[in-house]
């Protein structure tokens, strides 16, 4: 037993003495807030992106190696609104590391610097996997992502005091060509307004609704159910009556259902990039969504 | 008002009237912009009232703790009888290590209650209601969130970190039952009433190291009437540590080795002739254990895979009683027992699996006055069994299994079992160890 102690006493001693790597270590849950914090950190921060754009944020394992890098994380960067229920809850828990609970500044929630989308009036597991809080999926639409930026600049600001000016200098630089680059991107999207569209997931309603497309059907018959084929034919029925002028679906999801739909309703099914890394134009936020508006509108032309 | 100005503007241009447009522009224009400036104040009002109605605190259930229940049903097909179960070559455990109970049954119901009691703790209560109407605290324990430099303490009675599986709740297992070995050696599940300090090295590649010491309520420390020692102080204690990380663009993986030592005290047993012996002495268990997961671009929704096995390692020795014989003497066992299993999820909602267990008896070594034959029940045996499962999980919430088995626990027969059971979860959406 003593020996025991002794042994994790050498060891936290260890820990006290390791240098620090970079001032401010994130952990980023999803790889739109890995973007966004490198934008205002630059070389700043120290960033873990825990998940890719190949993963479905909702069903994630809490793996050794999450556990390994939320252990010493200064911030944590969520989506929220119950997005990463079923993992960081458990990570929070394993990780030892006060810095980063509830309620702590190196907790944040972007969803919470936003009006989100879809609340629902009815919370009932008979309609599928619900976000009590909202639509969590707010990054895809730009202006979010203006809103976020300066609430994130001073969490990092306040976490971070000697590095302050830094972060809230590139912030302002970030939006400067944020706010510059969602007037280019709205001049772009215009014709996407009113074109009514088939999603995987409802995943993309922030764009939706910022671009003014307008939601026909989604592939899964409830959010989380992955697609039946009963719900397919019902779609493909609906197709025939109302056509959608174009099926999107996100790069972890099976693109098989979409194609089916695609092939059987003759509407062109296309992949968009959904987060920074979900296709190789998409490498930061600016790609992510010039990509994205390029992809639809070389679909609905 | 907008649409007024510009054609002014163009009549103005029009009829070249430069100075008198330009003085009636102006005032117009100021007021339009006075206009445009209360707007953009109120738009921005508005947004923000729209945040502050749309922002709620994500708590748990607001001040509530996050509720959840577990809910199971099986219906059993079992060839010999569950009576008369035991697992020949091992000491019996008397925990709930028999297959259950013939037919149409309900399973055990689980209520758990969780939530942050403040900045400093965690609390989790999960009780658990049997079939019989009877009603257990299967885990109750507080759990340390300021704590830094990756430490956290757990007090109370929890599921002890010895091995994988012993720490995974029931509802969650990739099989009805429980390996064999975590059967004898571990009396299908030990919770233990203790205190765990964890801590987690500041490393890229996860490494933990893990002290418990426990009041040793249960198998190996204590079974039967005697129940846990009387005395203050420990009476169980366990060591953990492990290692994981990941492999390549889909591999996770993590491995541990465990150690629980308790010094058992008129431990008893009951021999299948009727007679209670007791134990008296030492007993060390060694555990190595091994899990590996893979999904494509670790994005187990669609297609994954879940390898897992243990190593079990018991030494024992001391005195036995026997209630035969009414004599004690020096009794010594160096006991083994290992499974391997595997589940596969090759489309969404179907999983299949398949699980090997086998236990090494080894052979008991009895001094006088003891004679082996006073104890039948550990005559040197080694049971084997084979398991497959396939399940249907609908939802996350939801799965329904159909296992076989071909059980060879028992020295002189098979036991051929089917399993047919349902497990939802209503309430808190749950969150599973790795």
């Amino acid at each position: 037993m003593k020996a025991i102690l002794r042994f994790l006493f050498a060891l936290s001693s260890l820990v006290v003495a390791l240098p620090a790597t970079a001032a401010l270590n994130v952990f980023a849950c999803e790889p739109e807030w890995t973007a966004l914090a490198q934008e205002l950190g630059g070389d700043k921060v120290s960033i873990y992106s825990a998940t890719t754009a190949l993963q479905d944020p909702h069903r994630i394992e809490a793996r050794p190696s999450l556990i390994a890098r939320i252990r010493s994380a200064d911030l944590l960067i969520c989506s929220g609104s119950e997005l990463e229920i079923g993992w960081i809850p458990l990570l929070l828990t394993q990780s030892g590391n006060s810095k980063i609970q509830l309620g702590s500044p190196g907790y944040f929630e972007a969803s919470q610097h936003v009006a989100r989308l879809e609340i629902p009036k009815v919370i009932d597991r008979a309609l599928g996997d619900m976000h009590p809080g909202g639509n969590p999926h707010v990054h895809t639409d730009p202006r979010n992502i203006a809103r976020i930026a300066p609430a994130l600049m001073e969490r990092m600001s306040e976490l971070d005091p000697a590095n302050a000016e830094s972060y809230r200098s590139r912030g302002r630089s970030f939006l400067e060509r944020w706010q510059a680059a969602i007037a280019r991107w709205e001049q772009q999207a215009t014709p996407l307004k009113g074109v009514p569209v088939v999603v995987y997931h409802k995943d993309f309603s922030y764009f939706i609704n910022w671009t003014g497309m307008r939601e026909v059907g989604s592939l899964e018959p409830k959010p989380g159910i992955p697609p039946t084929p009963s719900h397919l034919a019902e779609l493909i029925d609906q197709m025939k009556r109302a056509p959608a002028k174009v099926i999107v679906y996100s790069p972890y999801s099976n693109p098989q259902a979409a194609e089916f739909l695609s092939s059987r309703a003759n509407i062109p099914a296309v992949m968009v990039p959904f987060t920074v890394g979900g296709t190789d134009k998409a490498k930061d936020l600016f790609g992510l969504f010039d990509d994205t508006i390029a992809r639809l509108l070389g679909a609905v032309k | 008002m907008h649409r007024k100005a510009t054609v002014t503007l163009a009549v103005a241009a029009a009829f070249g009237l430069p100075h008198a447009a330009t003085a009636q522009t102006q005032d117009e224009l100021r007021t339009l912009r006075e206009q445009v400036r209360q707007l953009d104040r109120r738009v921005t009002d508005a947004e923000q009232a729209a945040i502050q109605a749309s922002s709620r605190p994500t708590g748990e259930n607001a001040m509530n703790p996050a509720v959840s229940v577990i809910l199971n049903g099986i219906y059993s097909n079992l060839s010999q009888d569950p009576n008369a179960f035991r697992i020949n070559g091992f000491v019996p455990t008397l925990g709930e290590v028999g297959p259950g109970v013939r037919g149409l049954s309900l399973g055990e119901s689980e209520l758990a209650l969780a939530a942050n009691i403040d900045h400093n703790f965690r609390g989790t209560l999960i009780a658990s209601i049997s079939p019989e109407d009877s009603i257990g605290v299967e885990e109750g324990y507080i759990q340390t969130l300021s704590l830094s430099y990756g430490f956290t303490v757990k007090a109370g009675r929890f599921f002890s970190g010895v091995g994988y599986q012993n720490q995974i709740h029931a509802h969650a297992w990739d099989f009805t039952d429980a390996p064999l070995a975590n059967k004898v050696f571990l009396g299908s599940q030990l919770n233990e009433d203790g205190i765990q300090l964890k801590w987690v090295a500041p490393t890229d590649t996860y490494f933990d190291v893990g002290v418990e010491v426990g009041r040793g309520r249960q198998f190996p420390a204590a079974a039967g009437p005697a129940g846990p020692r009387n005395k203050n102080g420990v009476s169980s204690g366990t060591l953990f540590a492990h290692v994981g990380g990941d492999l390549g663009t889909g591999t996770a993986w993590q491995t541990g080795v465990s150690y629980l030592g308790t010094s058992p005290q008129d431990r008893s047993f009951e021999d299948p002739a009727g007679k209670t012996n007791s134990f008296t002495g030492q007993s060390r268990l060694w555990v190595l254990d091994g899990i590996l997961k893979w999904a494509p671009n670790y994005n187990p929704t669609y297609t994954n895979l879940k390898l897992q096995g243990e190593y079990f390692r018991r030494k024992e020795d001391g005195d036995l009683t026997s209630g035969a014989a009414a004599q004690t003497g020096g009794f010594a066992s160096v006991q083994s027992g290992w499974y391997l299993q595997s589940v596969y999820q090759f489309v969404p909602m179907w999983r299949v699996g398949y699980r090997y267990d086998r236990l090494n008896s080894g052979t008991a070594s009895f001094s006088a006055p003891l004679n082996a034959a006073d104890f039948p029940i550990l005559a040197a045996y080694n049971p084997t069994r084979h398991t497959v499962m396939a399940d249907w999980s609908p939802s996350e919430f939801s799965r329904v299994r159909l296992q076989f088995a071909s059980d060879k626990s028992r020295s002189d027969v098979t036991d051929k079992q089917v399993f047919l059971q349902y497990i939802v979860s209503l309430g808190a959406h749950g969150a599973h160890k790795f």
